[in-house]
């Protein structure tokens, strides 16, 4: 097969039960939607893992990149007041 | 998007740093070429063994004793099959694609784990292929849970859960057979005698003439030596041998109090070398059965991507006539 001829690449997230949410769990390529629920559920479910599954095309994912992660985190790093640690309260005062 | 401005010196530097400290290397890290060298070698590697160990394994599916055996059998091949297809995946987060890899196996570029180059002669061989290959398999993928690179080190995480299975059912096959008949105990004793030495060769080389393995260990893709990885092999299989009343075929096997360690007979590298080399008894056969269910399985590749490529033409929203449904209409 030619360089460029290979199926597309997903992504498989698998939700292991009810009200946890669902994990990323590897990729596979296939043909389609479809056909890669079912190469995913034959990879990665063979136990049991999972109640549920999605797969997503690789290259529709947006992610934000690592090495910018100073600066595009930055907004969020210095406000500590967001933080429940950050006020100090008077050890008798309880429930809070 | 940032543009690095940092020298590869600096880099490098950056990059030993995370990986000392314990931080995983993910896909779009940066990384020294050298690394990602390695990876591709070590993980196409690795999972070129998965799909070819398949092969000694699967050829005796439909000679199985019994139904129980053989749907075990299967699950375990097929377990085999999903732990290759991991390893690609993770493989190719390195931008080395299924295929490329796939070419270098068949072109002998690409090695695989020497030990499914020789044959099961038996239905013991099964078992002990279970118990003593399998065991030697997860010493070495246990310590791999723990490897710098976090796509590798999550397929072995997931690997490890499914493989304790394979090693189980191997013993307790070999249970009834080694406390059989004669014949039987003899069968097991046989398979145990041709594979206990090419077991301990699974490990590679002495530490000391091991070709990858400094540069490896410091980058923390290996975890542990293949010394090191032998010796536990050993310790933990020699008991489990007495159990079943079978001998390790080496007379120089002994505990050795002082070192708290079984001491064990030297290893014919050479016949390791040649294995290794190609001239294993069945190197060809499984090379050549690899390359012809890749070669046989072309037209459904051929056939998927004439139905992708006829479905992006009809456009987005409407359904593509089946190829099938098409050539209905044509008769």
């Amino acid at each position: 097969m030619a360089e460029g001829m290979e199926l597309p690449l997903y992504e498989v997230f698998v939700r292991s039960r009810r009200g946890l949410d669902h994990k990323h769990v590897g990729s596979l390529h296939a043909e389609d939607g479809p056909q890669a629920l079912k190469f995913a559920r034959d990879c990665y479910t063979r136990r049991g893992e999972g109640v549920s599954i999605w797969v997503v095309k690789s290259s529709d994912i947006v992610a934000s990149q690592e090495e910018d992660a100073a600066s595009f985190f930055d907004p969020s790093n210095d406000k500590p007041y967001r933080h429940a640690t950050f006020y100090r309260l008077p050890p008798e005062v309880k429930n809070l | 998007m940032s543009e690095y401005r940092l020298s590869d010196a600096e880099l490098a530097a950056a990059f030993q740093q995370r990986v000392d400290e314990e931080r995983k290397i993910e896909p779009k890290d940066w990384m020294p070429t050298a690394y990602r060298r390695s990876l591709v070698r070590q993980i196409s590697q690795h999972a070129h063994s998965e799909v070819i160990g398949m092969q000694p394994e699967g050829n005796w599916i439909t000679r199985a004793p019994t139904l129980k055996r053989k749907m075990i059998l299967l699950a375990k091949v097929q377990d085999e099959a999903g732990h290759g297809l991991y390893l690609y995946s993770a493989a190719e987060t390195l931008g080395v694609a299924r295929e490329e890899m796939i070419e270098a196996l068949h072109e002998g570029r690409a090695k695989y784990a020497s030990i499914f180059n020789y044959p099961t002669l038996t239905w013991a061989d099964v078992g002990v292929i279970g118990w003593l290959v399998d065991s030697a398999a997860i010493v070495n993928q246990i310590s791999l849970q723990r490897t710098s690179y976090g796509p590798y080190s999550r397929a072995m995480i997931r690997i490890c859960k499914e493989e304790s299975f394979h090693q189980r059912q191997g013993f307790e096959m070999l249970m009834p057979l080694a406390s059989g008949s004669p014949e039987q105990k003899a069968m097991a004793q046989d398979a145990m005698n041709r594979w206990w030495w090419p077991t301990l060769m699974m490990f590679g080389p002495h530490d000391a003439e091991s070709v990858h393995s400094a540069q490896s260990m410091q980058w923390k893709i290996k975890r542990r030596s293949n010394d090191e990885m032998r010796q536990d092999f050993v310790d933990q299989a020699v008991p489990q041998a007495e159990h079943l009343g079978l001998a390790v075929p080496d007379p120089d096997l002994k505990w050795n109090a002082e070192r708290g360690h079984y001491d064990f007979g030297a290893i014919d590298w050479d016949e390791f070398q040649a294995v290794i080399a190609g001239n294993g008894p069945c190197n060809r056969e499984r090379l050549a059965a690899h390359s012809k269910a890749h070669r046989e399985g072309e037209w459904v590749r051929e056939a998927l991507r004439a139905y992708e490529e006829r479905k992006s033409a009809a456009g987005p929203g409407e359904e593509a006539v089946p190829p099938s449904a098409e050539r209905l209409r044509i008769a």
